[in-house]
């Protein structure tokens, strides 16, 4: 029954959702709408179940001092802090004014806007240095990928950009346009064969081992 | 470096070393040319290309009282990139009185938009600088020249419930107002009331902006995406489901120079055109070491 329930209700649900998606009349959308709301009231659990995950794995970390515990700490502070500052009570002279808080904007806009960015940043670094290493000219495929990435790369220096655009564009939109078209196509026949198997019970490891 | 490395180091010939560079080395120079050139008082020519003009001429072809929906959807890694489209936009429906529909559905995508809000709006008509631009006073009004509807999670559901009623999934706004007491959301129902979708994104919510709201809701959609993006969404613009592609800091700093607006997008091209001459010398370097040694490798 662990099993076969779960199994029946997505068996269901997928070729409900499935009709409805074609069914243009008002009643069947309503049913489309219910089914949404449920599907975010659910979705709420497992935010929930996320957020208990976070906590027992990092105190877990900090009560038994594994390797880089006290980051862990730095973890549940940002959780916790965020939590708090976010709250939204009291009236308008509270601190606790939710989303709008000064607390909650200042954390957001001075301490996670310059650690993401700089993160972000770094990635030029390791770009250039793995162009460096990774970029030789040891095959005839090889060259040509060399080449069409310098050309795209120097497509705005002023001087050569009005003979280089028109190059690195027809570089984009040509034989680079006609490698993702094929490469999406088989994406989505890949999406829908999975989907299809999703709703005939035919795939069932989102059911897990037990 | 350890003894041996550099006992070795010191065998290999000129050419050798220029194969072998220490990566640091590459670090350091990039980071000169990065820091250095952006204080050279430099301009870096952008035209605009068919995909983000196409973006341009749509809002600037809307009428005063038109409504778009703004889907701000990147978080602070993108912000160089990205943050500069969502200011050139907003100004540029500011400027010709559209009405700006915000919605967040990446998780930090919230803060992104309200710094930008916070930094445009002016309730007080008071002269500002944002975006590395000064812009004389004017008033924008939360709720009557935009409205902003904040995050809410599964962006999927999200955006099909949009399709059917915002209400479905936004009862209020991000400031906790009923979106019906909204004046520029009265009118508004569902994806049917506005007149087109750009979505700036550096996550996979986009995908689902095109297969829920462009293909099942047949909404004009646009996307501002980052550089490494880009190229995954340009079958879209060629099968005609978005109307308008900007990428990376090349697109913004397009749409900022069309739209007279420019700021931190079209400053930051310069140094964007030295890091990549700079990546090219090193990658010129490393093929003249390689073809230099490759007859004393055998090859």
């Amino acid at each position: 029954m662990k099993r076969q329930i779960p199994l029946a209700l997505v068996i269901l649900f997928g070729w409900l959702m499935l009709a409805l998606y074609f069914i243009p009349l008002e009643g069947a959308q309503k049913i489309n709408e219910n089914l949404l709301d449920w599907t975010a009231i659910i979705g709420i659990f497992a935010l929930a179940l996320g957020i208990w995950s976070l906590i027992s794995v990092n105190v877990d970390k900090i009560q038994y001092k594994k390797r880089d515990w006290p980051y862990s700490i730095v973890t549940l502070f940002g959780l916790f802090a965020m939590i708090v500052f976010g709250l939204k009570f009291g009236g308008a002279d509270s601190m606790f004014q939710g989303q709008e808080s000064y607390m909650f904007r200042h954390f957001f806009d001075d301490i996670l806007i310059p650690i993401f960015s700089t993160m972000f940043s770094l990635l030029a670094f390791f770009i250039a240095s793995a162009a460096y290493r990774a970029f030789r000219a040891r095959s005839a495929l090889a060259t040509i990928l060399l080449v069409g990435a310098i050309i795209v790369m120097i497509r705005f220096f002023p001087f050569i950009a009005e003979y280089t655009r028109p190059v690195a564009d027809w570089i984009i939109n040509v034989p680079n346009l006609a490698a993702k078209r094929a490469i999406w196509m088989g994406v989505g026949l890949g999406i829908v064969a999975t989907g299809l198997k999703v709703i005939l019970g035919i795939e069932r490891s989102y059911l897990g081992r037990d | 470096m350890s003894n041996n490395q550099t006992n070795n180091n010191s065998n290999l010939s000129f050419l050798e070393r220029l194969m072998l560079l220490d990566r640091r080395w590459v670090f350091l120079v990039l980071a000169l040319v990065v820091v250095s050139t952006y204080y050279i008082p430099m301009k870096v020519p952008v035209p605009a290309s068919t995909e983000v003009r196409s973006i341009y001429d749509a809002v600037e072809g809307l009428k005063e009282g038109d409504k778009i929906l703004l889907a701000i959807d990147y978080d602070p890694n993108a912000l160089a990139e990205l943050h500069p489209m969502t200011y050139a936009i907003l100004e540029q429906c500011f400027r010709k009185k559209v009405g700006v529909i915000i919605t967040s559905l990446s998780q930090n995508g919230p803060g992104m938009a309200e710094q930008a809000i916070l930094d445009i709006v002016d309730s007080t008509a008071l002269p500002r600088t944002y975006n590395g631009v000064s812009y004389p006073g004017r008033e924008i009004i939360n709720g009557v020249d935009y409205c902003f509807l904040g995050y809410r999670a599964y962006f999927e559901l999200v955006i099909t419930g949009m399709g059917q009623n915002f209400r479905t999934f936004y009862s209020r706004d991000y400031y906790d107002v009923l979106l019906d007491s909204i004046p520029i959301m009265k009118d508004v129902q569902n994806y049917d009331d506005i007149e087109m979708v750009i979505d700036i994104s550096g996550s996979n919510v986009v995908d689902a902006w095109i297969k829920y709201a462009a293909a099942r809701y047949d909404v004009k959609l646009a996307l501002g995406l980052t550089g490494v993006m880009m190229t995954d969404y340009y079958p879209y613009l060629g099968s005609g489901r978005i109307f308008g592609l900007m990428g990376g800091l090349l697109g913004a700093a397009e749409y900022e120079s069309l739209a007279d607006n420019p700021g931190l997008a079209m400053d930051g091209m310069k140094v964007q055109v030295w890091a990549h001459i700079t990546i090219i010398l090193f990658i010129l370097i490393a093929n003249i070491g390689y073809f230099g040694t490759r007859k004393k490798r055998g090859l």
